[in-house]
This record gives C-alpha cells, sequence and structure tokens, in this order.
C-alpha cells in the first residue's frame, strides 16, 4: 500500500530533520548486495550495491547496454541473478514462499516502455486486473477506484473504455501507471517512462509522477535517458559504470572523475538541462522571495 | 511502517449515536486491501434522523488513496443528505490525499451498453454476413494481384528472391516431411483394414488393393497433404507476416521503396507451388506403403502380388489426377495464409484471429476446389 502515515507528514528524505534522515537510513525499503547478473558469459553487473530510500525518487542512468533495465527487472523478479541479496521492505527475495512472493507483488508497482498494457482489454479492465487478483473488492468499489485512478493519472473519462490500439503513446503510459498504481504500490518502478513522448508530454508526465509522489507517499525508481526527468524529480541518481553504481545527487555526481559521468551531466544536453531545470526553480521561489 | 504495526494494521469502523449526532471513528489503517469489509457497511450506512455527523481520524493509522477516495465519498454522501458533516483529528497528510484525489476525481462514463442478446445475434449475424462478403471480394482482389505479381516475377525471373524462395522450400516441404509421411501411411493402415473388412464379405479381399491404390492416389493424398500444409505452413505465413505488420516492418519494407507482395508473398507461394506437388507424390508412396504393409500383414497379400494387383488397378493417368490438383491448392493456401496476414492490424490479439482465418479459410477452399475439381475431371472422364 502506499501510505501516508497519519503522524508523519510524508517529508522528503532532503527536506526532513537530520534525525529523521538518518533514521530513514537505517531502513532502505529496497537494498540489494553484491549483485551479479550475465546472459551467458557476458556480466551485466558485478558486485553491486544499491539501496533506496523510503519516499526517495532514485533515477538510474547509464549508457546503452549497461544494464539499467536488466537491474530492474532482476529487483521485480523477472531475471534471475547469479548471486547476490535483494531485500525489499527488509525481506529477502529469495526467501519467500510463492504466496508471499504474491503478496510482495502487489505492494510494487511497474511500468513498462510502452505501458504494457494487455491488447485485448479496455484501460478500465486493465486497471481492474491488479484489484481482482489480489483483492476483494466489490465490483462497485472496484469502478470507482477505477474512477480514482484513471483521475490520478490525468487520463481523460472517456479513455477508460478505449483500447489500447486506440490510445496514443503518453496516454498508453498514463494508463500503464494507472495498472502499475491500482493496488496503491509502496514502491514504483518506472522503465523509461518518457521515452518517446514529445518533450512538453514528457516534461507533463514527469510532473504527474512528482505529484503522484508527493501525494501519495510513493518511492520511486526510475530508469530513464531524460536529463530533464532527472532535474525535475529525482532526489538521487544511480549512475551504471563498471558493472556497478554510483549514487549521489546530482552535484555530487558531477564530482565524479569518472568520463562517462563528466560527459553525460557536463555535456550539452547535460548542461541544457541543468539550465532549463534553474530557470524553473528561479520562476516557481520567484515571487516568494 | 515496521513488521510488527503491519502485523497489528486491521482497521474497523465504530459508529456512535448521540441524540441527533453520529459519531463515524476510523480506527486502524484504510488502504485497499482493509476496505472491502468496510465499503458496503458505509455504502449503506442510515445516518436515521441525524443531524450533525463528525468523520472521526484521530484513530486512523495508514491511509492510502482508496481509502482517501471512501473518506470522500462517505463525507459527499452524507453532505448530500442534508447532514452537517465535520471532520475531526484529520491528520494533515490525510487531508491532502483526500484534497488530491477529491480535487482531480472524474466519473468515467459507464461501459458502453451490452445489447439484448436477441439483438445481439442478429447483429452479429449480419456484421458476418457484410464482413465475409467484403473479404471475399478482398480475397478476389488479392488473387488477382498475386496473379499479376507472379506473372511479372516469371516474366523477369532474376526478380524473384532466390535465397527467400529456398528457405521456403525447405521450411514447407523438407521440414514437413515427416508429419505429411507419417500421416499417409496410417491413413493407408487404415483404407486397407476397413476396405479389407468388408471386402471380405464378399470374398474379394484382394480388390482392398484397388480401394487403397484408388483412394490414395486420386484424393487422400493430396487431401491429407493440403490439409497438412495448410494447418503447418499456411499458419505460419500467417503469423510471420502479421508479426511483421505488428512491428510495422512491412511499413519499413514498402518505404524503402520494397514491395510486401514482391518480398513475403511471392517467395511463399511458388516455394508451396512447387513443392506441393513433390509432398504429394511423396504422400501417395507412403499412403500405399502404409497399405501394403497392412495388407501383408492382416490379408496375407505379399509385397509382389500387392505391387502386380497395383498395377492392374490404377494407371499412371490415376496419379496424375491426385497430383495435377497440388498446385492449385497450394496457391490458395499461400495466397489466403499471406492474405491473412497482411490483414493483422496493429495488435497481437488479431494474429491470433488472422492465423485462425487463414487455415479454416485455406481448408475450405480447398475442399470446395476439391469437390468442383472431382465434378470436372468426372465430366471429361477421367
Amino acid at each position: 500500500m502506499a501510505v501516508i502515515e497519519g503522524t508523519n507528514t510524508g517529508q522528503k528524505p532532503g527536506q526532513g530533520t537530520t534525525a529523521n534522515g538518518e533514521s530513514r537510513r537505517a531502513s532502505p525499503v529496497l537494498s540489494i548486495e553484491g549483485l551479479r547478473t550475465q546472459f551467458g558469459p557476458t556480466v551485466i553487473h558485478d558486485n553491486l550495491d544499491f539501496s533506496v530510500q523510503p519516499g526517495e525518487v532514485m533515477g538510474v542512468v547509464g549508457g546503452s547496454g549497461t544494464g539499467k533495465s536488466v537491474l530492474i527487472r532482476t529487483i521485480i523478479g523477472l531475471n534471475k541473478q547469479a548471486a547476490g541479496r535483494i531485500t525489499v521492505f527488509g525481506r529477502d527475495l529469495a526467501g519467500l514462499s510463492a504466496a508471499e512472493t504474491m503478496a510482495m507483488q502487489a505492494r510494487w508497482g511497474v511500468l513498462f516502455q510502452d505501458g504494457a498494457l494487455f491488447s485485448s482489454l479496455t484501460v478500465a479492465q486493465n486497471i481492474e486486473v491488479p484489484m481482482k487478483e489480489h483483492s476483494d473488492l466489490s465490483p462497485a468499489l472496484r469502478r470507482e477506484l477505477i474512477d480514482v485512478k484513471v483521475s490520478m493519472v490525468g487520463l481523460p473519462p472517456d479513455a477508460a473504455h478505449k483500447y489500447p490500439a486506440e490510445l496514443s503513446g503518453g496516454m498508453r503510459k498514463r494508463a500503464g501507471l494507472a495498472r502499475a498504481l491500482a493496488l496503491d504500490a509502496d514502491i514504483l518502478f518506472l522503465d523509461e517512462p518518457t521515452a518517446g513522448l514529445d518533450p512538453i508530454g514528457a516534461a507533463n508526465f514527469d510532473l504527474l509522477i512528482g505529484d503522484l509522489q508527493k501525494a501519495l507517499g510513493l518511492t520511486v525508481v526510475m530508469v530513464t535517458h531524460d536529463l530533464d526527468s532527472l532535474y525535475a524529480i529525482c532526489d538521487r541518481v544511480s549512475v551504471l559504470v563498471n558493472k556497478r553504481v554510483k549514487v549521489g545527487t546530482i552535484e555530487e555526481l558531477m564530482r565524479e572523475p569518472d568520463p562517462w559521468i563528466q560527459e553525460y551531466f557536463g555535456g550539452p544536453r547535460g548542461r541544457a538541462a541543468a539550465g532549463s531545470a534553474e530557470q524553473a526553480g528561479a520562476t516557481e521561489t520567484g515571487p516568494a522571495q | 511502517m515496521s513488521a510488527a504495526e503491519e502485523l497489528l494494521a486491521a482497521s474497523s469502523l465504530e459508529v456512535a449515536r448521540d441524540g441527533d449526532h453520529l459519531t463515524l471513528q476510523f480506527v486502524g489503517d484504510w488502504t485497499t486491501r482493509e476496505l472491502a469489509r468496510h465499503d458496503a457497511a458505509l455504502r449503506g450506512l442510515d445516518p436515521a434522523g441525524a443531524r450533525t455527523v463528525a468523520l472521526d481520524l484521530s484513530h486512523c493509522g495508514a491511509v492510502d488513496s482508496a481509502g482517501a477516495w471512501i473518506l470522500d465519498r462517505t463525507l459527499e454522501n452524507l453532505k448530500g443528505k442534508g447532514l452537517e458533516v465535520t471532520l475531526v483529528g484529520v491528520p494533515p497528510a490525510v487531508e491532502r490525499l483526500m484534497d488530491t484525489v477529491a480535487a482531480r476525481h472524474v466519473e468515467c462514463p459507464p461501459a458502453p451498453k451490452v445489447d439484448n442478446p436477441l439483438v445481439a445475434v442478429a447483429l452479429r449475424l449480419g456484421r458476418e454476413t457484410v464482413r465475409i462478403s467484403r473479404e471475399a471480394t478482398d480475397l478476389l482482389s488479392f488473387l488477382g494481384l498475386t496473379i499479376i505479381v507472379l506473372a511479372r516475377s516469371l516474366a523477369m525471373p532474376w526478380r524473384i528472391r532466390l535465397t527467400a524462395l529456398v528457405s521456403q522450400m525447405e521450411q514447407t516441404g523438407l521440414n514437413a516431411l515427416p508429419i505429411v509421411g507419417l500421416i499417409s501411411f496410417l491413413v493407408g493402415v487404415v483404407l486397407a483394414y476397413q476396405g479389407a473388412d468388408q471386402l471380405a464379405q464378399f470374398g474379394a479381399q484382394i480388390f482392398t488393393v484397388n480401394l487403397v491404390a484408388v483412394g490414395i492416389l486420386r484424393e487422400m493424398g493430396i487431401l491429407l497433404t493440403a490439409i497438412i500444409v495448410a494447418g503447418r505452413s499456411g499458419s505460419a505465413f500467417t503469423a510471420q507476416i502479421g508479426t511483421m505488420k505488428v512491428n510495422e516492418e512491412v511499413d519499413a519494407m514498402r518505404t524503402l521503396g520494397l514491395d510486401p507482395m514482391e518480398v513475403l508473398v511471392m517467395p511463399r507461394v511458388i516455394a508451396l507451388v512447387l513443392v506441393m506437388p513433390l509432398l504429394t507424390f511423396y504422400a501417395d508412396i507412403m499412403g500405399l506403403l502404409g497399405g501394403a504393409v497392412m495388407a501383408t500383414i492382416v490379408l496375407d497379400i505379399s509385397f509382389f502380388q500387392f505391387a502386380r494387383q497395383l498395377n492392374d488397378a490404377v494407371t499412371v493417368e490415376t496419379l496424375a489426377v491426385g497430383i495435377v490438383k497440388a498446385p492449385f491448392f497450394a496457391f490458395i493456401i499461400g495466397m489466403v495464409g499471406c492474405y491473412e496476414g497482411l490483414q493483422v492490424s496493429r495488435s497481437a490479439e488479431s494474429v491470433g484471429q488472422q492465423t485462425t482465418r487463414a487455415v479454416v479459410e485455406s481448408i475450405f477452399l480447398v475442399i470446395v476446389l476439391d469437390a468442383l475439381l472431382s465434378i470436372f475431371f468426372s465430366v471429361i472422364g477421367f
């Protein structure tokens, strides 16, 4: 369940007090130790450590073929790791029984590239699938909750009864997000959420994810190539280099000597994204000052 | 939320009445998992004379968006009944979530109504009739197009894609040998056995050979081959071309100046037309072999006797009558398979639908054509 604790006001980790920040750091929602994945002789990740704090938006970047998507697929159990431990909500995924795995799957939502909606079902039916499988909600309540999800992701109401083939790419992604959120997941995994969207659509989708993350107190792990997304909504960024990850805020990462990281954030696109993020920040805070 | 808290997390709804004041106390976690138990109670809540209602959230734990929606709905419901509603002890985060959910909420229109079953049947009948007649015309124009492209290819044979052609011949011909052989052999066995059973009543077992020979050579060999090829290769054509359509490969081909008719359809149709007579001949031989084996075992007709009787029973013409049909059937199967593949729209489901359609249509057309040809051959006296 994506939950907001009654007593805790869902602050972002960076904004919390130091003590609060430290207590959060003590219990990450997701942690990976010594992960090694390989396909045949090709090693993708080697001795990789990675952890995500509750309520954090973690971006995952890296060059093509560095295994960004593979990392997410390994966490959600679609790939088997060769070695290493993956812990989610303090439970080792390898040690879960079939029923526990099912329960765990209900606590995370995944948005695949291009939505991966079931093409034989309408958007509303797609959103209903996890509700039917994992909960005993009545049909009437399910219909109402579908309305809630459809409106939260900003789909027009008449899209609910359309088939995925009748939707545009951006709408398919929103519908996929609605399905990922159907059970109010705690962690949301996004695989290139803004790839293939026009810049305005991509910016809107970033805003949407940021909004939902704040409103629902989600923890988000997103693979992306989109520098604007990184600046707009990510609290920290993990860069996949040399089969491992380097984690930090963008400022911290820019001090890394690694040539790929330097090129990525310091290149023309990186500087442009940083510039536009600064501008956006200035106009946002401007009137208040 | 720690594991211990999670174990304890259960929700309850407490309703307290005090004169015309009603208090609803929401205790525990109001999350998707918990809601099913309370939805009916909240929906059917009867204020029964109360004038003011307080929703007390001071004891609630975690609330997710579904929980926020339920709270909001209850609030609006009670307000709608003209009651004065107050929220008590709402944690700020929950209030924000309720506001977010309420502010964005729009109701989706109801799902399109399902028609009355009788109307639906009539509708479907009409729709299918229109579809079939339209498909028949489309298929006919595709037949024309295929013939034109085929004629052009034959006039300019260097434009035929040799690699694709050979590879299709391997897939549709060579790889089909085991299954075509096995099935023909078994049908030969069955024919011989059933025939012998009946003919023995007249003491005419030896004519089992005639039955098997004429049956296999004229009809069974070619029909079995056609049906196996339709199920094996016709469906493969549709699925291959259909998947390429889903991936926009066919469109990419057009933009690169490649004609899908030439690149995809021609190698498949020509390959099938070339290998089908060979497959039929092979099926004939295997069928006769099956009959011969059965005759030896059950009827004590030796291989030698079988061969002599076979020589009396059939001529080369009998074999020709069967094999001459093969290229026509092959053309139909290949054409229908490719046509249905090109009809696939951009969804995975439609690949399956069109594949089924391709197999059913090609088998149907093959059998219709076979019936017509039988009449034709008997008229011209073969």
